[in-house]
């Protein structure tokens, strides 16, 4: 049968190989874990009828062994893992085509590990022929073709109708060897047969198990590594350096930094915390929205530009605020240039010369109608830098005027009335008059009943 | 190797390879080196210092929405900073946009090839990007107008020399950043189509990336199949920083919202983060029986939550400062293969094989 190499599996083993073959390995792992004596999955023979059913274990025996061994706590996790694993192929229920996992006494058994997709199979249709083929010339009961393996037989028959005396000869031998095999053997090697032919030619109601084995064109196996240039190893060695040179923080210190971060913004986070009034994904109101493109900002919204200059900048109604603040001490031009410069770094590169001129002109030039102050080296770098303009011409002058805003303007804002009024006085507008009154506006009137309202 | 036929060649071709052995040895005792002092300043691990954090209580989320009109695998989405608009695209071409809300599909385009494994929605709303096996960036201009012929008014603007595996909008509609199967990432400008910085160093596919979520900064980080993680200078086109201890591709990259911090997921089935001023990995999220990759990963607004879409069909929430997972979501009925948390942190979305987008609260 037809198996393929294409899983990239280099000499180097691990390394090389696909997503898929990773995750066949983990799961051929735990398979091995199972089939361990000790402390594996105990399998038996059950006695039925007249006959005796080998190498057995129940899907309860699965999700049981997988809770207790894979630190899992749900069953239903262990169930979806389990399920998944008999979708690969590694274990199958003995008299279902449909491989999922079942948390009751069903039977289960092992496949043998020739059958395993880390063995990259990619089976023919002249495989699938010559085994459905063979399953009718053999007297069994247990081994009658299902109908939709009678229905792919007869498509098969159709398809390959000038070859179909091959296809029959090697039937037939296949048949001849197996009828040698000792009973109970057979019985196991039949099933495990038909399970890899249910991983590779699913029963269409599972149509899905297809894809278990694709990957997306974005893992193709990796090109021999060429080996580097002595330019390459330079320009290594030199990054090396620079980042041993680089200043570290110990992890106790980040550690902190991160913590207080999160219970910072805890409040903030609707996952965590359920929004005011309501999360709108949750109950189809979007009042939660509306507040927030109103132009009468929150207290928790206000109290949020309070924790750093960045909370500021980045809310619309908060730079407003700013820089409304900041107009009434005559002291904007700072601000000003910051979100010129911001706004110059957004335009299409054809603008920017014309731009920079017009931010030189109004902030830096001798001059300057809204003149700034920054330091004299950045000073001369940006003089230098309006010459050749580019996208960043005013970086050293912006990040100076950054800083400046950061230590000054920002905490003289935050101390302001007019800040402390907005956080304070301003309660948020009453929700339901704000509900009542949106409602009004909206385009549908559906839920609205007026006569209910008066 | 061929003998060489002359002598001196041979001296030199000899010369030639002592230097490159000697300086291979020395990249790499200086590689060693910077673990060293990496490790020296790992005084304590997160879930440690962690304890005193209280715990998540009961955790409750489940589908609010759930997307169904792609014909094929959904590989990729975005949303609008309306917080309730997304852009979707998927294996057979087309690229949705949604308002995620009412579930109704506002436009649809049908890209000239397969596999549109990258799509942005623009800063203003007004377009969307997306490509994929094409090579290419391709901007689309949203009409107001429902029956206007969208991919009349298409803008190719990035040009790689292989697949394009993320693409995304800087703060602005005029720059898109991409990254590709060529091993490389790159500034473009929307208007021009113009390069405007290209950034070398991940030594295999680019898979995906994450701009820094700064005011004021101009970095981004970037993901690939070389395993490692770069964060690199938008401005120069520098590496600054560099991360490698996923034992296999890494699939997704996002930035903890201080930007102090990101956190990756690989096929390797797990989540890591790394801290850019402790230059260290600070933490790993796996479990022993998560054994399917991880294809896409987002924090919740405070960074306190990270969540993973796996290729187990599965989504796992963890508890970034105390490592533990503190929940696992069904319901997706193949991979899934996207995961993005709303502009406003209200919701997640997450995009799958089984042609179907859900949006989680």
């Amino acid at each position: 049968m037809a198996q393929t190499n294409t899983g990239g599996q280099g000499t180097n083993g691990v390394a090389d190989e696909s997503p898929n073959m990773i995750v066949y390995r983990k799961m051929e792992e735990v398979i091995a874990r199972m089939q361990e004596e000790k402390n594996g999955i105990p399998i038996r023979t059950v006695k039925s009828f007249l006959t005796k059913i080998p190498s057995v274990f129940s899907g309860s025996d699965i999700v049981q062994w997988m809770t207790k061994n894979l630190d899992i706590e749900d069953p239903v996790e262990a169930l979806h893992l389990g399920t998944l694993m008999a979708a690969h192929g590694y274990f199958f229920p003995i008299s279902d085509h449909v491989l999922t996992l079942k948390d009751d006494g069903t039977f289960y058994r092992f496949q043998t590990p020739y059958f395993w997709p880390s063995n990259c199979w990619e089976p023919e249709n002249t495989d699938y022929a010559v085994y459905l083929c063979k399953r009718t010339m053999q007297n069994k009961a247990r081994l009658e073709l299902a109908d939709y393996e009678a229905e792919s037989l007869a498509r098969l028959q159709r398809a390959f109708a000038r070859k179909w005396e091959f296809i029959f000869m090697q039937a037939e031998a296949q048949a001849k060897v197996d009828k040698k095999r000792d009973k109970i053997e057979r019985k196991i090697l039949d099933s495990q047969e038909r399970a890899f032919w249910d991983v590779h030619r699913p029963v269409s109601v599972y149509g899905l198990q297809n894809d278990i084995r694709t990957h997306s064109p974005t893992h193709t196996p990796a090109p021999e590594a060429k080996q580097p240039t002595e330019e390459e190893l330079q320009e290594q060695i030199t990054f090396w350096q620079l980042q041993l040179d680089r200043h570290r923080l110990k992890m106790s210190k980040v550690a902190e930094s991160l913590i207080g971060y999160t219970e910072q913004y805890l409040e903030y986070d609707p996952c965590l915390t359920p929004p005011d009034p309501s999360n709108p994904w949750i109950s189809d109101d979007t009042t939660l929205w509306e507040l927030e493109a109103s132009k009468e900002p929150g207290q928790q919204r206000v109290k949020r530009w309070a924790f750093g200059i960045d909370e500021v900048l980045k809310d619309p109604v908060g730079r407003e605020q700013f820089l409304k603040f900041l107009e009434s001490e005559f002291s904007s031009e700072n601000l000003r240039f910051w979100l010129a410069v911001q706004e110059v770094k957004k335009r299409p590169i054809r603008e920017v010369p014309t731009r920079v001129q017009e931010i030189w002109q109004e902030f830096l030039a001798p001059g300057a109608p809204s003149a700034i102050n920054v330091d004299s080296k950045s000073y001369d770098k940006t003089t230098q830098n309006v010459k050749d303009p580019g996208r960043y011409a005013f970086e050293d002058a912006q990040e100076h005027i950054y800083k400046l805003m950061k230590s000054d303007s920002y905490s003289r804002f935050i101390r302001s009335s007019a800040y402390q009024e907005l956080l304070q006085a301003k309660k948020k507008v009453n929700s339901t008059f704000f509900k009542l009154f949106s409602m009004l506006q909206s385009k549908t009137y559906q839920d609205f009943e007026p006569t209910a309202h008066l | 190797m061929r003998s060489p036929l002359i002598p001196e060649m041979a001296t030199q071709e000899v010369q030639l390879n002592e230097t490159l052995a000697h300086l291979k040895s020395e990249s790499e005792s200086l590689k060693s080196k910077l673990e060293e002092e990496r490790a020296k300043l790992h005084d304590v691990e997160l879930h440690q210092v962690a304890e005193k954090v209280e715990g998540l209580g009961q955790f409750v989320m489940k589908t609010r929405r759930t997307l169904k009109g792609h014909g094929n695998k959904v590989l990729c989405m975005d949303w609008c900073k309306d917080k309730r608009r997304i852009v979707s695209s998927s294996q057979d071409g087309k690229v949705i946009v949604w308002d995620a809300f009412t579930t109704n599909k506002e436009h649809a385009v049908t890209m000239p090839c397969t596999w549109v494994m990258a799509c942005a929605y623009a800063p203003s709303g007004c377009a969307v990007a997306c490509g994929g096996l094409d090579n290419k960036c391709s901007v689309y201009p949203l009409s107001l107008d429902k029956n206007e012929n969208l991919a009349a008014k298409k803008k190719s603007v990035a040009m790689h020399t292989n697949y394009l595996s993320a693409c995304s909008f800087t703060n602005s509609d005029m720059q898109i950043l991409t990254s590709s199967g060529d091993g490389t990432c790159a500034l473009w400008d929307v208007e021009s189509g113009q390069l405007l910085q290209s950034f070398h160093g991940h030594a295999a596919d680019v898979l995906c990336l994450d701009l820094a979520p700064s005011e004021t900064g101009n970095t981004f980080v970037s993901g690939g199949c070389d395993k490692k993680a770069n964060v690199w200078d938008m401005r120069s086109g520098q590496c600054i920083q560099s991360f490698e201890t996923h034992e296999s591709d890494i699939n997704s990259v996002r930035y903890y919202p201080s930007g102090d911090a990101f956190a990756s997921g690989s096929d390797d089935a797990t989540c890591r983060l790394y801290d850019l001023r402790a230059d260290r990995e600070v933490a790993i999220y796996s479990k022993e029986s998560i054994i399917f990759g991880v294809s896409s990963v987002d924090f919740s607004l405070s960074g306190r939550l990270l969540f993973g879409g796996y290729n187990d069909y599965t989504i796992n929430v963890w508890d970034v400062l105390k490592g533990t997972r503190v929940s696992i979501l069904f319901g997706h009925e193949n991979r899934v293969s996207t995961l993005r948390v709303s502009p406003d942190g209200t919701a997640f979305s997450t995009g799958s094989w089984d042609h179907t987008l859900r949006i989680w609260a």
